[in-house]
């Protein structure tokens, strides 16, 4: 690969800048208030810019293109409920949150219902969310380092997550509010200025994506597979196979019929050029199919899939710790409520991009369907469809923005977990946040080694689904409903979060067979939302209701705070001990 | 028609608005039962703004994979080239979603300068 260099320096480039950033951060932050809410003075147009540049991680850069090249039209629900979250915190977190004045949400937890155990359950749910959310991440720093660079894949998530463990522990990454906003345009570009370029050959070469035949390879082509892999052929003309096919040892030979074949690692094909892609099994196959809708992400229930993918999404984001402790910087409900809005506006203008570079995949390297492993779609554009100098430096450009977008998210994730862990297990101290940074920026790199076999998006879904399980309902129940107590809280968070991170562990560590039972269990394991949620909600009411006498003396007056505006004088905010 | 009469003018003799808010504020921020219905009130109006809202993008946003899957022709019709079903999905719900966002801030705030005008005792 002529770029490979260029591409090293670009990520080399964007992973000191972001640690460099990291530190010059914390010194211009001075107190306790600067340091967790930049002392609540963040207007909602840069704020609003800050939200999305934490929260565009290497799912929405990586994730969302390459699973639209793979599913085609159902998986454009994942941007859509990406954005659609923030309308549900809009509606009904947002400036509530705001008015009650704490800084996280366990801090929220022990405000509105005085309880320094649920507190601490709250907490415990927290790190669970940062946790499954930081798998993609260091999965798709993996995926990039392996695409680009051709390291071996285990090095990305150890060298991402020592990177973002090193910057953590020696100075903290809730780094200025400019610098996370600037991320946003950063990421925006790295994103459009390709797409965009990409749109001329598109349109000048003109291919039908459409019709009973998968897309077809431009010129010749060699892929080996690295792990077995079962493979829909649908036209063999023109394949040649080296390896063991269907427990046979093949040496240049063709497939000898349309069908399904099961390709041993190790195993390579050699396509020449205007051959139809080998898909692999369980994405559809015919151009056709991958436009149509209700064809579902794999596997049986398409239906099902798409509703629990918006249940998890539309509620998902308003318990995502990293994003929440942002709405806490500005000084207003009124101006948590217009952030929100901002950030609406801001993420439909960048997820156009992953949709058209999803559908540009298909024409211009079709051939990672045959692996299956479309998230490195983005990261091998470029160099395919445009090629040359240009090509090269595209991809520099694309490579730098994935790696920005990884490393920022992680690390807004790992402070999250590292705050929580140390100000309320631990006794605060400084050496108490590192070795909290520590264990939970390790914790999750095994994980993510496991988890390669699922798209990016696919794993930051389920990280979705377990917050949209836990801190949803409790975040709505607690701001709306007055008849919320301890015990039902914590009943609530409970079985929502050990129903969905099981779930979610199931599918991470490989999922259930799609025989069983008519494939409904690997359909809830894969897509746990539409259950987990409804029994999150119906147990936090119940239980609630049946501790009705438990109910605080006191929330009339707490009512009173997170609604009434700000002009009336009710507000007190809440800052951490010590 | 209007042109031989005299312009209506208010004239106040005595402001009682002082004395209102202060009452009433008090009433707010010391939860009593007054206050406390006020506080129920803005919070039912706050609330059910949110529902129907919430109400309306749901049932658009689940009617789409619905009748997607009931009517699969549907999904067939193109519009320059796009299917209909990619167009709705990657461009036109977007500005759908920001013009709710933005409505809801709109009423929202509506709502809560009302409820300061109750408080405050303004006309």
């Amino acid at each position: 690969m002529t770029g490979a260099p260029l591409t090293a320096a670009a990520l080399l480039a964007a992973a000191l800048a972001t640690v460099g950033i990291g530190f010059y951060g914390i010194r211009l932050s001075r107190t306790t208030s600067d340091f967790l809410v930049a002392s609540r003075s963040i207007g909602p147009h840069w704020n609003a810019a800050a939200i999305s540049g934490e929260y565009l991680s290497a799912a929405s850069f990586l994730g969302v293109a390459g699973l639209i090249a793979k599913y085609g039209a159902d998986a454009l629900w994942y941007p859509v409920g990406f954005t659609a979250g923030y309308l549900g915190l809009l509606l009904f977190v947002a400036a509530p949150l705001r008015r009650s004045g704490a800084y996280t949400v366990p801090d929220f937890a022990e405000f509105r219902l005085g309880s320094a155990r649920l507190r601490k359950v709250a907490m415990v749910v927290v790190v669970v969310i940062c946790s499954f959310y930081l798998v993609p991440q260091y999965q798709g720093a993996g995926l990039a380092l392996k695409t680009l660079l051709g390291l071996p894949v285990w090095l990305g998530p150890v060298a991402v997550g020592g990177i973002v463990i090193i910057n953590v522990v020696g100075g903290g990454m809730r780094s200025i509010t400019f610098v996370q906003a600037f991320q946003y345009w950063l990421k925006l570009t790295a994103i459009a200025v390709p797409a965009l370029a990409l749109l001329v050959p598109f349109i000048r070469d003109g291919a039908n994506l459409d019709g009973p035949l998968p897309p077809t390879v431009r010129q010749q082509t060699t892929v080996t597979v690295e792990t077995d892999v079962v493979v829909q052929v649908a036209e063999p003309a023109g394949i040649v196979v080296t390896g063991d096919v269907d427990g046979v040892h093949l040496q240049h030979a063709t497939f000898p019929a349309p069908g399904r074949y099961v390709l041993a690692h190790g195993t390579t094909l050699t396509l020449a050029a205007g051959s139809a892609t080998p898909v692999v099994a369980g994405a559809p196959s015919a151009g056709s199919d991958w436009l149509a809708s209700g064809r579902g992400l794999g596997g049986t229930h398409p239906l099902y899939q798409v509703l629990s993918i918006i249940i998890a999404t539309f509620l998902g984001t308003m318990g995502l710790p990293h994003v929440l402790v942002r709405f806490y910087t500005n000084p207003d409900g009124r101006a948590a409520r217009r952030t929100a809005l901002a950030v609406i506006a801001l993420l439909s203008l960048f997820y156009l991009f992953p949709t058209l570079l999803g559908v540009f995949a298909r024409q211009f390297v079709p051939q990672l369907l045959i692996t299956g492993t479309a998230d490195a779609a983005v990261l091998l554009l470029p160099s395919a469809a445009i090629g040359g100098p240009a090509g090269a430096a595209l991809a520099a450009l694309v490579a730098a923005g994935a790696i920005a977008a990884f490393l920022a998210t992680s690390s807004g994730l790992l402070v999250s977990i590292a705050g929580a862990l140390s100000t309320d297990v631990l006794r605060g101290r400084v050496r108490d946040f590192r070795v909290a940074a520590l264990i939970g920026g390790a914790v999750p790199i095994p994980l993510a080694l496991l988890a390669s076999s699922l798209e990016l998006s696919r794993t930051v879904g389920l990280a979705f689904a377990v917050a949209a399980s836990t801190l949803c309902p409790l975040l709505v129940l607690g701001i709306w409903w007055r008849g919320l107590t301890i015990v039902g809280a914590a009943w609530g968070l409970a079985v929502g979060g050990v129903a969905s991170g099981v779930a979610t562990t199931l599918a991470i560590t490989g999922g259930i067979d799609d025989g069983l039972l008519g494939g409904w269990p690997a359909a809830v394991v894969g897509y746990p939302a539409a259950v987990t949620v409804p029994l999150a909600f119906l147990t936090m009411v119940a239980v609630s209701r049946l501790t009705a006498s438990s109910r605080p003396p006191d929330v009339a007056s707490i009512f009173a705070r997170m609604h009434v505006p700000e002009r009336l004088g009710m507000g007190i905010e809440r800052l951490p001990r010590g | 028609m209007t042109s031989g009469r005299p312009q209506r003018e208010r004239v106040i003799l005595a402001n009682r608005r002082g004395a209102r808010v202060i009452r009433t504020r008090i009433e707010v921020q010391e939860q009593t039962q007054v206050g406390d219905a006020l506080v129920r009130g803005l919070v039912r109006a706050q609330l059910g703004l949110a529902l129907r809202l919430a109400a309306v993008i749901l049932c658009t946003v689940a009617a789409i994979p619905l009748a997607m899957g009931m009517f699969p022709d549907l999904s067939a019709v193109g519009v320059l080239g796009v299917r209909l079903n990619w167009l709705i999905l990657a461009v036109a719900v977007y500005p759908v979603l920001y013009g709710v966002g933005r409505l809801y801030v709109r009423l929202a705030e509506q709502g809560e300068r009302d409820f300061v005008r109750v408080v405050d005792g303004e006309p």
